[in-house]
């Protein structure tokens, strides 16, 4: 697998299936797994970094679910593709900085990654399309099981897994699960939401995690606390916490239909007008616009474009991924007329 | 305009800096904009904050104080953790184990681990806990969940963790006594 080979292909996770994908975009489970001997990668020599690139890479070629996964050297790779893999979601963006040790692992799917080097030895993450946390635990616990028998895990029985920053210790997990709640946002309840998730020791992010805003209604809830609940009742807990999310967006979409409905339709339908006819079009701008158009599909005011579509618009018209597509860099300008551009074609041909 | 910076690229970011109270205006093409923003994010970052968590943790007195204490696996003193808010390596959680243990507790509301466990457990293979101590640990955990049940206001959890702990201890001096 080259990584120009993904430009054509939709990630797993983008489909727009699975539970309550109407307001779940997806859910992801991240595992931060460190060895004994080697000093955690930001205090480790270089010779050390190559050595656990060679020993966990080694330890993957022989787990079955990572069997078709192709592992590229960061240092391998240009600014515009560690950007593309950024706007995949199969890296952080604090993996695209001093590459020189980093590696990235990821299967043809897109739904399993595994960062090497990264604030952790191993960052594994398995991402789902819709609300289905349980079922990105089940397969990430049987690919951390088979990667236990072949590397020497940092572990205490008290402490449990042992990682390089203390907000991490313990299980590792991270559960996280990426909303689409315009109709919170519109009816200005979200800032209510929002306090309260911080309350309960959740945190919020934007569309590519640490350090990103919340933008285009998107928004990213995961747990802070990984140390002192099992895994299961971390996810029962951000399930708990999801489900009665789901429940308020739902209900002020409701609203919204039996209130405003012409109001809402209008603004729905400009949206579209506008993404099928821009010729110059910011990727803040088509964020938000794509994100009103989703809501038309999910709503069923708009009947034509199917969620994957959509979906799969909001990765497409990203910087690196415009770049990609015509094989070259390209300046701020000049991506947004390219932007623009796709985007017409896309909606128009359907 | 060209970029302050490269002076190559077109500016097409305008930043605000406010060094000292000096206010100075920046104009940046993209590439060093971006350069620009992730020093900052290391200047200021969650090992500010965390930094900032161990120093208000003092429930040391000043000969106790670990500063000095350096991590013989990887040579990574306390100091230069508060600094960084990263440890070393996994040995680091044995040495400042005495300042860990705390900090753990203010971070996630508990340290003691109660998920998964890697199957090569190396604890378990070599060193089998003797049998006569393992209730003991049990109980000792039980405990810290009760703690944690109350201090969480989960009432119910906590009084079946009590009933626990109680039918625990009762069995263990029967144990005793036989």
């Amino acid at each position: 697998m080259q990584i120009d080979d993904l430009i054509n292909h939709t990630s797993e996770w983008l489909k727009g299936t699975g539970p309550n994908s109407d307001i779940v975009i997806s859910s992801r489970i991240r595992l931060a797994r460190n060895l004994n001997k080697i000093p955690f990668p930001h205090w480790a020599s270089k010779a050390q970094l190559d050595e656990l690139i060679d020993k966990t890479s080694l330890a993957m070629s022989k787990v079955a679910l990572l069997k078709h996964a192709t592992l590229f050297k960061l240092a391998n790779l240009d600014s515009i593709d560690k950007q593309f893999l950024v706007e995949r979601h199969l890296m952080s963006i604090e993996h695209t900085q001093k590459t020189e040790q980093k590696a990235v692992l990821f299967n043809e799917e897109e739904n399993i990654a595994v960062m090497v080097n990264e604030e952790d030895h191993l960052r594994i993450q398995l991402l789902q399309s819709g609300f289905n946390l349980f079922e990105a635990w089940e397969i990430i616990n049987t690919i951390d099981d088979a990667l236990a028998k072949f590397l020497d895990y940092a572990f205490l029985p008290d402490f449990g897994f042992l990682t390089a920053c203390p907000t991490n210790t313990g299980t590792g997990m991270r559960g996280s699960v990426m909303l689409h709640l315009p109709a919170l946002v519109m009816s200005r309840q979200i800032e209510r939401v929002l306090a309260a998730i911080s309350k309960l020791s959740f945190t919020t992010r934007g569309l590519y995690g640490e350090g990103t805003q919340a933008s285009g209604n998107f928004f990213q809830i995961s747990n802070q606390v990984s140390l002192g609940h099992s895994e299961n009742e971390i996810i029962e807990n951000i399930n708990g916490l999801i489900r009665q999310i789901i429940e308020q967006e739902t209900q002020a979409r409701e609203i919204m239909l039996s209130k405003s409905k012409d109001v809402l339709e209008d603004r729905i339908n400009r949206a579209l007008g506008i993404l099928k006819s821009a010729r110059i079009i910011t990727s803040q701008e088509t964020v938000e616009l794509l994100s009103m158009v989703r809501l038309g599909s999910d709503l069923g005011m708009i009947k034509d474009i199917d969620r994957r579509t959509i979906n799969e618009l909001f990765i497409t018209t990203q910087p690196a991924h415009l770049q990609k597509l015509e094989n070259k860099k390209l300046s701020a300008q000049e991506r947004d007329l390219k932007r623009a551009e796709l985007i017409r074609k896309k909606l128009n041909l359907l | 305009m060209l970029c302050d910076i490269c002076a190559k690229n077109a500016a097409t970011v305008h930043l605000t800096e406010i060094i000292d109270e000096k206010m100075n205006e920046l104009h940046l093409c993209e590439e060093c904009a971006r350069d620009k923003s992730a020093a900052m994010e290391s200047q200021f970052g969650l090992s500010d904050l965390l930094a900032g968590m161990v120093d208000f943790q003092k429930p040391f007195s000043k000969e106790e104080e670990p500063v000095m204490v350096k991590c013989p696996a990887c040579g990574l003193s306390y100091a230069d953790f508060k600094k960084v808010g990263r440890l070393g390596c996994a040995e680091c959680y044995n040495i400042f184990r005495k300042y860990l243990a705390p900090l753990l507790k203010r971070i996630h509301g508990s340290n003691q681990h109660i998920g998964k466990r890697p199957m090569s457990c190396p604890g378990k293979i070599k060193s089998p806990v003797p049998k006569i101590d393992k209730p003991r640990a049990c109980l000792q955990e039980l405990k810290e969940q009760l703690q944690n049940a109350i201090t969480q206001e989960a009432f119910e959890e906590a009084a079946r963790l009590r009933d626990q702990i109680k039918e625990m201890e009762a069995k263990a001096s029967k144990h005793k006594e036989s």
